[in-house]
């Protein structure tokens, strides 16, 4: 089987998924995750020349909705949900870095 | 122009964000408002609650298709993907955006020097919510918490990426007001900086001057006005020439624009658009717009301001820059109208830009016009036209009537002559001064006349007749 992905790979995808990876369980994910992109790969062996790119399996285009204002949800409910709620926002630990 | 010093000249790119005039947020009925008391208008689709499905609010569509229309783009089938990203603003944790298939891709947009800006893409996406950092100053890096409001999440956005080509921030600023007055005309948005409705990031980068290699590029964020964008830019621009004097280069990050402190500080590092893992949104179908769509699109288009600019400039006889104003004001075609009856068009332009900076209330085009051909017959003296005008902009009227009624009526040059030369008499070191051409004393002259006729006399005429005395 080809290394179909790298420790290193698995560790920056961790990072991005903020998830923290112990050792021997890299080892572990990294083998899972070569096992599932071969089994992926499968798909490369078709021949797909002529078939159009789609984004999706439906043929569906175009579902709108007209522009209409329809009632929000209660602030109170919606704050109750939160762990921490202040001034009527969201509480949440400070984030460094943007907004995007 | 350049604000670097020698041997370096500024590359930049501009992304706008433009938050569309919508009633309602790009996938769900809640309201798209402004300034409502916070987490007021979220429901489970933009809370990112499970169970909850995004729909496509036509409307958000048709602004951005006409955008894209108006700044020449291609408009193609588009497909919604999600940026993933770990971010509170994002309750969702990942933006619905365009990615590979956008709705508008390569127009261009031309500034009223006839500078043309390339535009690489104009996607649709939605905005996020707004996080307030708590302690710290309201420094990001020192708070102590974050709060987080959500009613801005989800708000249609179109998001405006130009090509690398803006040279300067004179340029920069340039664009920027050309896109809002094109989307104030289309109706698209409204377009306040301060409120937040348009965003302008900037991508600046330096190099030696005629290179074409492009070099580490900073975002700059946070800009919230023009000033602020031609500020931060200048600043970027000479940070990096000073880091490669000093041997050194720029690491390409997202940096903060502080107006207070006139500087940039650094954000994060960018990331990759790799690390966002842009996938396509299965909740989402694509969009696929019909030739009849776009053909109505492009028949609803408002004459945008270039255009007008133009036909103003070729009427009025001046260049596009000098109809700026009357553009901006709404003006234009009022001035067109009254240089079409008879109105001499620099005179014309002239009023609107300096003296009908409030609007021309109840006074006709054509009423204007005989106004600007008395002035140029020299009926009437500048202070005078001035003061008709002003009376036809508040009640109406013709303007010969108004000067008789003010009781304005031309001064003879005899008159005047005669006036000139008495001052002549009595001031013979003042005039001999002005005859040797010290046209200090000019004013003096003027103002004297000016006095005595109680402003009946024409300056320009005034002008002219002490000129040629001193000739004579």
């Amino acid at each position: 089987m080809t290394k179909r992905i790298t420790a290193d790979e698995v560790t920056h995808v961790a990072t991005l998924a903020r998830l923290r990876v112990a050792d021997d369980e890299l080892v572990m994910f990294t083998e899972q995750l070569a096992a599932v992109l071969e089994t992926a790969s499968a798909l490369e062996a078709l021949d797909l020349d002529g078939v159009e790119p789609m984004a999706q399996p439906y043929a569906l285009t175009n579902v709108l909705r007209e522009d209409v204002v329809t009632p929000s949800l209660d602030p109170t409910e919606v704050l109750a949900m939160a762990p921490a709620a202040e001034d009527g926002r969201f509480r949440v630990p400070p984030a460094l870095g943007d907004a995007q | 122009m350049s604000e670097l010093s020698d041997g370096w000249e500024m590359v930049i790119g501009l992304e706008v964000h433009v938050e569309l005039a919508t009633k309602s947020k790009l996938f769900c009925g809640c309201s798209n408002s402004f300034g409502d008391q916070p987490n007021t208008n979220v429901c489970p689709t933009c809370l990112g609650l499970p169970g909850s499905l995004p729909v496509v609010n036509a409307q958000a569509v048709q602004y951005a298709m006409t955008l894209g229309r108006a700044i020449g783009c291609t408009v193609s089938p588009s497909v919604f993907a999600r940026k993933n990203y770990f971010y509170p603003d994002m309750p969702k944790d990942y933006q619905t955006t365009q990615y590979d298939q956008p709705t508008n891709e390569d127009g261009s947009l031309e500034l009223p020097d006839g500078t043309v800006i390339g535009i690489e893409r104009a996607h649709i996406e939605e905005d996020t919510g707004k996080s307030t950092h708590l302690g710290g100053g309201g420094r990001i890096h020192d708070a102590t918490a974050t709060l987080v409001d959500y009613n801005r999440a989800g708000v249609p956005l179109v998001e405006v990426v130009t090509r690398p080509e803006l040279t300067s921030a004179d340029e920069a600023r340039a664009y920027v007001a050309e896109l809002r007055d094109i989307l104030i005309a289309t109706g698209v948005s409204d377009a306040r900086m301060e409120e937040g409705s348009m965003r302008v990031d900037a991508n600046v980068s330096v190099r030696p001057t005629g290179d074409a290699e492009l070099r580490t590029r900073c975002e700059i964020k946070n800009i919230n006005s023009l000033r602020s964008l031609g500020r931060a830019i200048n600043y970027e621009a000479r940070r990096h020439v000073a880091l490669y004097e000093a041997g050194e280069a720029p690491s390409q990050e997202t940096r903060h624009w502080d107006e207070d402190g006139g500087r940039s500080t650094s954000g994060r590092s960018k990331e990759d658009a790799d690390d966002y893992r842009y996938f396509a949104c299965p909740d989402l179908p694509p969009l696929a717009p019909t030739p009849a769509e776009l053909a109505a699109i492009d028949e609803a288009m408002p004459v945008l301001p270039g255009r007008r600019r133009s036909a103003l400039a070729s009427a009025a006889g001046v260049s596009m820059a000098e109809t700026s104003l009357a553009v901006e004001r709404g003006l234009d075609t009022f001035a067109l109208d009254a240089i079409a009856a008879g109105g001499q068009g620099i005179s014309v332009m002239k009023h609107v830009d300096q003296n009908l900076a409030d609007g021309v209330g109840v006074m006709t085009a054509e009423s204007f016009a005989a106004l600007v051909a008395l002035e140029a017959d020299g009926a009437l003296s500048a202070t005078q036209v001035k003061t008709v005008l002003y009376e036809m902009v508040a009640s109406g009227g013709q303007p010969a009537d108004i000067a008789a009624s003010m009781g304005f009526e031309a001064m003879d040059n005899s008159e005047l002559e005669s006036l000139l030369d008495q001052l002549i008499a009595d001031n013979p070191d003042e005039w001999a001064r002005f005859a040797e051409g010290d046209s200090k004393v000019q004013g003096f002259f003027v103002g004297q006349i000016m006095k005595a006729t109680q402003g009946k006399a024409d300056g320009k005429i005034v002008n002219q007749l002490m000129s040629a005395k001193a000739k004579a």
